[in-house]
């Protein structure tokens, strides 16, 4: 069965697959929602809180789409405004007064794009959360399970490890996006997709993640309890890094190095 | 959503040439009509006049003219200045793109790096060109910020930056996108270093410019009617089918909303940056 870059795009955007609560619901116990930026409002299109990662206390941070039309209209179709990306900070530097890892689920076509968001200063938000994230002294993992829609992605993704279900695609740019600025034609998307290297494998060799994860029994239960497996190996590993926030800045430096001539 | 949203028309590539054609007194001066006034200005005042209109509106101006403008004569020591990155992606068109932007704008890349003296205060400074693919930030533009508040840790200096960008350089995909999170990182050394940097933000920055670097400064200048945002207004007006308020995105507005510290026009930008540099320097 061959795939193209398109329908792993489409794939990805398939409203059957797990969305940021399936993760947060399956792969922890008790988890306690917090609500809120403390600034402005609460942004539904990113659900934080606290939960147990097989008995350890973590924070868990993910954008959730919604599924039902009814559900997705709430969530703002899992495009999140600044009040979201300030309410992950909020819950992020709690993390690190606590010494709890933080684990990121991203899941967004983008941030949102709206006269609101703007005002209330969509790009600061971003950029505060891109700067806090590379020296927060606790462990981040990032974890794109579907749609990785650029900045607005990113401001969740700067992480000691990065990783992309197989299906999951991550860019810059959305491929219909790409098409209609370069070739005046939003149908070109299919070219588009296959131009940005947006797929895991594109992302892993570009050295952007750390693993690509299978998708094997997707949403079920063996799918789950492998990936609880995989974050709490991971979390031990990190915790013996003694220097966490310096490895962190040497993954990110690194990005595009490899391009660079003179 | 979009990150890149303003693409200009190809032909202003070719006004953004390196230094002004020298202006022919004798035969018919050349104008340009100023988008805000619609007047006729002669080139060789606005020239004269760091390329602002009677009127006060801000044109466009390329990163050499901008350090010449705010820098001490013969100071500027560039850094980086060969850095370059082929086409990371094979995207199509976009090594042609490349060689035929380098050869109207006769700069390797989009942004120029160094240090200088601002009125005898010594700074690191970054300058983007808004005829270099609409400052839009590759892997080269990253490289040369991050470096550059790499530097100004190790000689403890202030960074001035001059921003103009689409956002992230799109033909260079993911690649790009992790400029963002490279940079940032860098600004945040840079900054618990206890260093000052301030942004001069010009028209237009946008996209993964605003939310990387450009938003990340001490202090945040702005030029006057500069175009600030994430998204694009063009986007904005096609997703959310609503009619923009006016106004929408100018540094005015920006400021209204609380995201500026000040607006500042270009005549009084070397005064302005040369005191708040002296005012962290300890100087006098």
């Amino acid at each position: 069965m061959s795939q193209t870059p398109y329908s792993i795009v489409k794939k990805a955007r398939d409203n059957t697959r797990p969305t940021g609560l399936d993760y947060i619901h399956n792969l922890f116990q008790g988890f306690v929602e917090l609500h809120g930026d403390r600034r402005f409002g609460d942004d539904a299109a990113i659900v934080g809180g606290i939960a147990r990662l097989e008995g350890l206390p973590v924070t868990v941070i993910a954008i959730e789409k919604g599924r039902t039309a009814k559900e997705r209209s709430f969530r703002n179709f899992g495009a999140p405004n600044p009040e979201g990306y300030r309410k992950a900070l909020r819950l992020m530097k709690q993390a690190e007064k606590f010494g709890r890892p933080v684990i990121c689920f991203i899941d967004t076509s983008g941030a949102c794009c709206g006269v609101e968001a703007e005002e209330r200063g969509q790009g600061l938000a971003i950029a505060e959360n891109l700067m806090e994230m590379t020296t927060l002294c606790v462990p981040v993992i990032s974890v794109l399970i579907g749609e990785g829609g650029s900045g607005g992605a990113l401001a969740l993704g700067v992480a000691d490890r990065v990783w992309m279900l197989e299906n999951a695609v991550y860019s810059v740019i959305s491929p219909e996006g790409c098409a209609s600025i370069l070739w005046k034609d939003a149908a070109k998307a299919e070219t588009a997709a296959a131009s940005l290297k947006l797929t895991a494998q594109d992302a892993k060799d570009l050295g952007v993640i750390d693993e690509i994860l299978s998708e094997e029994n997707l949403g079920k239960q063996p799918f789950y309890q492998g990936l609880r497996s995989r974050l709490s190996r991971t979390l031990t590993e990190l915790a013996g890094d003694e220097d966490l926030v310096g490895s962190r800045y040497a993954r990110f430096r690194r990005m595009g190095a490899q391009f660079l001539q003179g | 959503m979009a990150f890149i949203n303003f693409i200009k028309p190809k032909n202003q590539l070719e006004e953004g040439g390196r230094t002004a054609a020298p202006v022919q007194e004798d035969a018919g001066e050349p104008e340009k009509t100023c988008p805000n006034c619609r007047k006729a200005i002669p080139l060789s005042r606005l020239w004269a006049n760091h390329l602002v209109c009677p009127c006060g509106c801000h044109f466009r101006m390329n990163a050499r003219q901008r350090l010449a403008m705010v820098t001490d004569p013969g100071s500027f020591r560039e850094l980086y200045a060969d850095l370059t990155a082929g086409n990371p992606l094979d995207f199509p068109g976009y090594g042609e793109k490349l060689a035929t932007v380098r050869n109207a704008s006769g700069e390797k890349e989009g942004v120029i790096c160094g240090t200088a003296a601002i009125d005898g205060q010594k700074c690191c400074l970054f300058v983007m060109d808004p005829y270099f693919m609409m400052g839009s930030m590759g892997s080269v533009v990253g490289e040369k910020i991050t470096r550059l508040f790499e530097y100004a840790v190790e000689r403890r200096l202030s960074v001035v930056g001059f921003t103009v960008s689409g956002g992230a350089r799109m033909q260079e995909g993911l690649v790009s996108l992790m400029q963002m999170a490279k940079t940032s990182a860098a600004v945040k050394r840079h900054s618990d270093a206890g260093l000052l940097y301030v942004a001069v933000l010009t028209d237009p920055t946008t996209g993964g410019v605003t939310a990387s670097f450009a938003m990340e400064a001490d202090i945040l200048l702005a030029e006057p009617g500069a175009t600030i945002g994430f998204a694009g207004a063009r986007v904005i007006e096609q997703t959310t089918r609503k009619s923009l308020p006016k106004g929408f995105q100018t540094a005015e507005s920006v400021l209204q909303h609380g995201f500026l510290d000040s607006i500042v026009p270009r005549s009084g930008q070397k005064q302005m940056l040369s005191e708040l540099l002296r005012l962290h320097n300890g100087g006098v």
